[in-house]
């Protein structure tokens, strides 16, 4: 595991590539997450809304996320963990997750590192910006 | 519409089991590697696992009944979680409520009224103690949504 002392401002995690997402990879998510609204998967209610089809949950991509980021420093170790959502993802995008530590603190007994993350869309712009805190050994 | 007058409101208190098997669920739905999630006999939640905390809200959906949010206008616009020391494991029982903290208006860049809602849901463990925190911006926009934005 990642110790404190790899750890510096700037460091980066080796970066995750998933993808090309399908319309069964939000389902999957919808089920293990019981958010069952239909934008996600009824293409006829996706496109009453106005949208050229169904897309993804945001909490798919974040879920991603934030699995990148304790994959990389801990399942036990992480303490905060936070997105921003910015573009929609659509079924056959690829998604890229970065991350890099921007501070280290030492205070209450533990040792933290702060990371900023993004997912980003191939061929894209940022689907979401993220934060998340670790505790450090 | 989003009903202005739902700031404040609280659901009951209920009870959530962290199961295993929806943890490996959740972590293979998100495609994380973790052995400490896939094969752990006591694994500890992914972050963003208690927003499958619908699947124990007695009504369903908490204090979104009582908002009113139109779902074909509805936006996630952020969410967080802070746990105050290691998540919690399978094997636990959180005790769940929400409140509805905020409720705010801006103008949307494509026209339109956007309305914003802050919840923050609290889990306690069977001690009491605070363990965990979500915080969820959801966003209705003042039209259809015809692109950008909506998650």
């Amino acid at each position: 595991m990642t110790s404190w002392n790899d750890l510096n401002v700037g460091t980066e995690a080796p970066p995750r590539i998933v993808g090309p997402l399908t319309r069964t990879d939000f389902v999957r998510y919808q089920g293990a997450s019981g958010d069952f609204n239909p934008i996600h998967h009824d293409e006829e209610f996706a496109q009453s809304a106005g949208y050229p089809s169904v897309f993804s949950v945001g909490m798919l991509q974040a879920g991603i996320l934030a699995g990148f980021a304790t994959d990389w420093l801990g399942a036990d170790n992480v303490r905060g963990f936070g997105v921003q959502f910015r573009e929609q993802v659509w079924p056959g995008d690829t998604l890229t997750c970065t991350g890099k530590v921007v501070d280290k603190t030492e205070g209450d007994g533990e040792r933290t590192v702060s990371l900023e993350l993004v997912v980003t869309r191939d061929g894209g712009g940022a689907a979401l910006k993220g934060w998340a805190t670790f505790a450090v050994v | 519409m989003v009903d202005k007058n739902a700031l404040g409101a609280t659901d009951e208190p209920f009870t959530m089991d962290i199961e295993r098997g929806k943890i490996r669920e959740f972590a293979r739905a998100t495609m994380a590697h973790s052995p400490d999630y896939l094969r752990a006999a006591m694994p500890p939640i992914p972050p963003t696992f208690l927003t499958s905390v619908s699947f124990w809200s007695p009504s369903g959906e908490g204090v979104f009944s009582k908002l009113k949010m139109d779902l074909r206008r509805l936006l996630h616009g952020g969410q967080e979680y802070r746990f105050f020391g290691a998540p919690p494991k399978a094997g636990t029982q959180l005790t769940v409520q929400t409140r509805v903290a905020e409720i705010y208006e801006k103008e949307g860049k494509r026209g339109g009224t956007m309305t914003f809602v802050v919840t923050l849901t609290e889990f306690k463990d069977e001690s009491g103690k605070v363990v965990a925190e979500a915080r969820s911006t959801a966003i209705e926009t003042g039209k259809p949504a015809t692109d950008g934005g909506s998650q």
